[in-house]
């Protein structure tokens, strides 16, 4: 990897004597392998292991060809380890993620949690990594919540948003079992994190995944109620600013068009309407650059676990 | 010797599902009512009542309902004497806790809409419907996208989920007859010793009769209408007719011919603002593959901003864009309104 791509992926560099932090990926499917690719470019992070249930699986593989030790006997052989990791990233699914997060707890195990379990505090960087708790817990939502919210997010900072609604479409190929046997948590959760993290006082989430060949590139579109009288241009200077902020950790976050702005309708209570069209385009580490959802997704965990590293380093 | 009497087939009525789209998802309780009774009086006995884009479907993206839809629901239950009342859901859009709203409301047969290569979504919304006790009846959308025997292999997996029935769905009102035919055929032998089949047409290149008779002679035995065609793009086949056709070939469906027409007659054709019609955006989306409740959208996207909705039906199917996309129709058309602004 050339020192080009890691000032692109934003990766700050230690502080004098920051000792690095050790992560165990549980999960080894689309999302695990993606990070895995970006952990072990991270300076403030060494990856401990990746463990997986499933003995042929393509991302324990690819952790034993990159010199990562790699196990199919789960959770439990994380724990039996001699020495323990400081963070797990879980990129497992919900259900599994409710069952294991007890035992990293009780191990001393800050848990990064990728999938929609939300049992701890929704982080998504943009919006709150500054402010990060001390919990045990950090839930990463979900794609499209990383997607959306910073926007939902910069709306909220300008005018009071009463309803803010997504819709996520991702490619098929980039959806694995985990995903669809999850896709009501997907929604749930995502609506969810639209009103605690983007401050929408309701929020409604979709994701749509097409099979189209070649696949489609990650788009997310994020619909915003506002008042009538809203201010547009501080609106739209708000939605930009953010979508650079975005850009410094997935550069291939980019907007389609200008924030579209629809007059106020009676069928809308009223309210007058912000359509914000995205591209996410993905850095290609582990699928190729259409999986724009896995890239969003593990660069908003890195970021986090890269953040308590620092913390870290400094208390 | 006595004749042998044909298979029963099942018309479930959509009118007030399907139509919600030229609608714009604003039936009113009342017109649900009066629907609802004329149909259960002709003897219909599966009415779906949901928004158009089902359960959960009331939003920015597909339109905003007028009426809640389990509001909606209850007042269907309350008004039918034996029709059961079903109700849609996609997942990534309803949700299982939808589903148990609308069961609650005295919904009982859950129908689950996917793409028609993407079943396995559909796995935890069958559990639950079964779970409680609702009749199940898969959705495969958009069924030209594929091949039948990769369709039958999908159905497979929303029986294996717990689905009772699939149906193809002509979504894009594109299957041209022997398509049709191929895709019945595949699911039946695939499916058909545990499961029934059905088929849901549409109008757009004017087929859906005739590819709902193909169907009931590969073996379809659940058959989609709406009552004056009411339905996304050039909307369903015609309730009413598909009733008289059957008749006249000698296939029983339990309702009556005349109670259907004065349902279409009487009821629903005073409320309608346009009745469906093949126009050139409805064509298009039989003629290119496109999911005919994108057809108002498309038009609505071609008020604001000045492009032709059929040159943006033309794009968003040769995108591939599938059933849920409809903020694609914008995007879709801010691209041609910018292409437009560069070229003058």
């Amino acid at each position: 990897m050339s020192e080009a791509t890691r000032g692109a992926r934003g990766v700050v560099p230690p502080r004098e004597g920051a000792r690095k932090l050790t992560a165990a990926i549980v999960g080894p499917g689309n999302i695990g392998t993606d990070l895995l690719v970006k952990l072990t470019r991270s300076e403030l992070i060494d990856v401990h292991s990746m463990v997986g249930v499933v003995p042929d699986s393509d991302g324990l593989a690819r952790a034993r060809k990159m010199g990562v030790p790699a196990s199919a006997e789960g959770v439990d052989w994380l724990l039996k380890q001699p020495t323990l990791p400081d963070l797990v990233f879980e990129a497992t699914s919900a259900k599994a993620h409710l069952a294991n997060a007890p035992r990293y707890e009780e191990a001393g195990i800050t848990a990064i949690d990728l999938t929609p379990a939300a049992t701890g505090p929704l982080v998504c960087p943009p919006v709150n990594l500054d402010t990060l708790s001390d919990a045990p817990n950090l839930n990463m939502i979900t794609c499209g919540g990383q997607a959306t919210i910073p926007i939902v997010h910069a709306v909220s900072s300008v005018v009071p948003v009463p309803y803010a609604e997504i819709v996520a479409s991702i490619a098929s190929r980039s959806a694995g079992p985990g995903t669809r046997a999850n896709i009501d948590e997907f929604t749930e959760t995502t609506a969810r994190a639209i009103e605690q993290v983007g401050g929408a006082t309701r929020g409604k989430a979709i994701i749509i995944l097409n099979p189209v060949d070649p696949p489609m590139i990650m788009r997310d579109t994020v619909f915003c109620a506002i008042p009538s009288d809203a201010d547009t241009k501080a609106i739209a200077a708000s939605i930009e600013k953010m979508v650079a902020e975005v850009a410094t950790y997935v550069p291939g976050y980019t907007l389609r068009a200008e924030p579209q702005f629809d007059e106020p309708r009676d069928i809308w209570n009223g309210m007058a309407r912000v359509a914000v069209f995205l591209e996410v385009r993905g850095n290609g580490d582990y699928l190729p650059p259409w999986a724009g959802n896995l890239d969003i997704m593990t660069a908003a965990a890195a970021r986090v676990g890269e953040q308590l590293a620092r913390r870290k380093a400094t208390s | 010797m006595t004749e042998q009497t044909a298979e029963k087939i099942r018309i479930t009525d959509s009118t007030l599902r399907d139509g919600s789209h030229a609608m714009a998802h604003r039936f009113t309780e009342e017109q649900v009512r009066g629907v609802v009774h004329a149909l259960d009086s002709a003897g219909v006995e599966v009415i779906e009542v949901t928004h158009g884009d089902g359960l959960g479907g009331s939003s920015f993206n597909y339109g905003f309902s007028l009426e809640d839809d389990v509001k909606l629901v209850a007042a269907a239950v309350d008004e039918a004497t034996q029709a059961k009342i079903a109700v849609l859901l996609l997942p990534g859009l309803g949700t299982v806790n939808d589903l148990r709203m609308a069961h609650d409301a005295g919904a009982s047969v859950a129908r689950v809409a996917t793409h028609c290569t993407e079943a396995d979504v559909s796995l935890q919304h069958f559990a639950a419907a079964r779970e409680l006790g609702m009749e199940t009846v898969g959705f495969l959308m958009l069924s030209h996208r594929v091949g039948p025997e990769e369709l039958a292999k999908q159905a497979r997996i929303m029986v294996d989920g717990g689905a009772q029935c699939v149906y193809v769905v002509d979504s894009a009102g594109a299957l041209v007859l022997g398509e049709a035919q191929e895709r019945i055929s595949a699911l039946v032998k695939e499916i058909g010793h545990e499961a029934q089949v059905g088929f849901h047409g549409h109008q757009n290149l004017s087929l859906g009769v005739a590819n709902s008779v193909l169907a009931q002679q590969n073996g379809a035995r659940q058959i989609d209408g709406a009552l004056c065609a009411l339905g996304a793009g050039a909307g369903n086949s015609p309730t009413e007719v598909l009733v008289a056709t059957f008749e006249r070939l000698g296939i029983p469906t339990g309702v009556d011919v005349q109670g259907a027409m004065a349902a279409a007659d009487d009821v629903v054709k005073p409320f309608l603002h346009r009745l469906p019609f093949a126009d050139r955006g409805a064509i298009t989306q039989g003629y290119a593959g496109v999911y005919s409740s994108f057809l108002l959208h498309a038009e609505r996207a071609a008020e604001r901003y000045g492009v032709p909705a059929h040159e943006i039906l033309q794009k968003v199917g040769e995108a591939g864009y599938v059933g849920g996309q409809e903020d694609m129709i914008i995007d879709v058309a801010l691209q041609l309104a910018a292409e437009r602004d560069r070229a003058s």
